[in-house]
């Protein structure tokens, strides 16, 4: 490799600040027997501590896989290139897509990066009871056998479980337990950066912003999330900075009220349409094939802002929150 | 008289815990009954009582009139297919061995349909459900969670069912994917004066959906 990426980022105001998370480039294919899917693309984005970045966009779009490539976590069938660097407050900058396995699974993942993953049912160790789980998560990240009984009940309730229901195994919990469980397992080890995929999944309206009270809570007191969901309300209620992704790239990365607010990206804007309390209006067309992506801009076939200049590529996004990758932004003169 | 899916005194228990206490609901064809209440009121369970899966301890179901004796395979798949069920994990309701093209296509092979009908039916689905050609042939593990979704609401509708029952089925979509389902629904509700139970916390959602919401409180003894 022949790039170091920066340490620190020039926010929107200026400040210098070391970042936490330094995504470069990072680009994810598939190989399957007669394709190749695309499901991550050229993506640049920067996580500073304190931060809760919400990625969001369409089903299929690539959210999933993006955190997975940071853990080193896909199947065998995947490519991986481009940059991604993690800096520990404590201790050495790691290079999640080159240090190998045997230093992920040791000092990464879990420990300096957490994942709480998006199928809970299917994370959990069928024969071990939750209780089980948690004091063995713990007790691999220093606590003393004592000290991991209370740390679980603090743990439980935390995430909003009842520490009782601690003791059941996990066919005997509900999705929403479930769900629950993943979560106060990812938060066991502390970690600085917390990866949460569909964390509120399964639960009702109190208990998901409790859930999103706590990821909020973390960076409040210094540690960061990069939190994937479909649910735009949950991002709006708590995120910094919020992300687009559409077909493997991100197009539009801002400060989340001025998303709301004023989208720029038409494929954006399309999406706050859909919800329910705006126009419930899906957005028209199908989603892209990831095996079949043309060169230009991947929203054209749905886009009705879409000219001849829209089968080149849209420049590329700066690394910070601000703008849209797009020819033909929403609010600028055409 | 017209059609309806109706829930009559329903009691069910799990262990020694009674979650539902004597509950009514009716769907009625062609409308939308939005079910809402707390975590573990009783939601789901009445939504398997309802989609034939699950005996209650009493009470019993009626469909367009008729008393039904029992549950699953113990009604003739004429019956049975009245009704389809969507959840909440399309991971815990396919098989991973299957392509999605075979997980459409199942219940049309379960009841005899000639494989090139039952072939032609599961693309037309899919298409109108918004799958690309190309995730017809992955098995689960290479789709997402979403795109996975898609394929088990092309699946309930396969039978052409007179009650589709919802039970949080859009919850893990993206409001983009969440409107075109329920887009999907609508519009095959209209052509098929299908009745569609809908159970969601999304209040947004349920205002948006449906057309008459009932409430299931703790314990489960529904107002209407
Ligand atoms: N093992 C695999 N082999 C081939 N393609 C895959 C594999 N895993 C995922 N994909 C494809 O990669 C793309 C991105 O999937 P991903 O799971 O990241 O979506 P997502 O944005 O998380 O969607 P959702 O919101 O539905 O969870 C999808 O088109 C999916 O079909
Ligand atoms: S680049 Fe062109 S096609 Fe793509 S979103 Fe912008 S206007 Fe639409
Ligand atoms: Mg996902």
């Amino acid at each position: 490799m022949t790039t170091t990426a920066p340490a620190t980022t020039t926010t929107a105001h200026g400040e210098h600040r070391p970042t936490l998370l330094d995504v470069d480039g990072l680009t994810v294919r598939f190989r399957l027997r007669e394709t190749v899917v695309h499901a991550v693309t050229d993506l640049r984005l920067t996580v500073r501590p304190g931060e809760l970045l919400a990625v969001v966009g369409e089903s299929g779009c690539g959210k999933s896989v993006l955190a997975h490539a940071l853990l080193g976590l896909l199947p065998g069938n995947a490519t991986v290139t481009g940059q991604a660097r993690l800096h520990p407050p404590a201790g050495e900058p790691v290079d999640l897509l080159g240090c190998g396995e045997r230093r992920l699974a040791r000092q990464v993942r879990g420990r300096a990066l957490g994942l709480v993953p998006q199928s809970p049912a299917t994370a959990l160790t069928p024969v071990r009871t939750g209780r089980r789980l948690l004091e063995e998560t713990l007790r691999a990240h220093d606590h003393s056998r004592r000290d991991a009984a209370t740390a679980a009940d603090r743990l439980a309730v935390d995430v909003g479980l009842d520490p009782a229901d601690l003791d059941r195994y996990p066919h005997e919990l509900s999705g929403g337990m479930a769900q629950r469980l993943v979560t106060a397992l990812a938060l066991a080890p502390d970690p600085p950066l917390l990866l949460a995929d569909e964390p509120t999944t399964g639960l009702d309206r109190p208990l998901v912003d409790h859930t999103l009270d706590l990821l909020r809570r973390r960076c409040d007191t210094g540690a960061a999330v990069l939190l994937i969901t479909h649910d735009l309300a949950a991002a709006r209620r708590v995120a910094d900075t919020v992300a687009v992704m559409y077909a493997s790239r991100l197009v539009e990365h801002r400060p989340t009220e001025a998303l709301f607010d004023t989208p720029i990206h038409p494929y954006t804007a399309g999406l706050l349409d859909a919800l329910p309390e705006r126009a419930f209006r899906p957005v028209p067309g199908h989603p892209p094939m990831l095996t079949d992506l043309p060169p230009g801009c991947a929203f054209a076939p749905r886009c009705d802002r879409a000219t001849d200049i829209c089968r080149t590529p849209p420049p590329p996004m700066p690394h910070g929150p601000g703008r849209a990758a797009c020819h033909h932004p929403l609010g600028a003169s055409a | 008289m017209t059609g309806a899916l109706v829930a009559h005194q329903i009691t069910v228990r799990y262990d020694r815990q009674r979650v539902l206490d004597r509950v009514d609901l009716r769907i009625a064809a062609g409308e939308t009954v939005g079910l809402r209440g707390p975590s573990g009121s009783g939601k789901s369970t009445l939504a398997r009582v309802l989609a034939l899966l699950r005996a209650p301890d009493s009470g019993h179901v009626t469909l367009d009139g008729q008393r039904l004796p029992g549950v699953r395979h113990r009604l003739p798949a004429a019956v049975r297919t009245r009704v389809a069920i969507l959840f909440q994990s399309p991971r815990a309701a396919t098989d991973p061995r299957l392509s999605l093209a075979d997980v459409i296509a199942e219940p049309l092979r379960a009841t005899g349909t000639p494989r090139e009908r039952a072939r032609a039916r599961a693309s037309e689905l899919a298409d109108l459900v918004g799958l690309t050609p190309d995730l017809l042939a992955r098995r689960p593990h290479a789709v997402s969670d979403g795109q996975l979704q898609r394929a088990c609401l092309a699946r309930a509708l396969v039978h052409r069912p007179a009650y589709l029952l919802c039970d949080e089925a859009t919850a893990m979509l993206d409001a983009s994917t969440q409107a075109h389902l329920a887009a999907v629904v609508t519009d095959y509700q209209r052509r098929h004066g299908a009745g569609v139970l809908l159970v969601t916390h999304d209040a947004s959602l349920m205002a948006r959906w449906a057309t008459r919401v009932v409430e299931l409180p703790a314990g489960g003894r529904p107002t209407d």
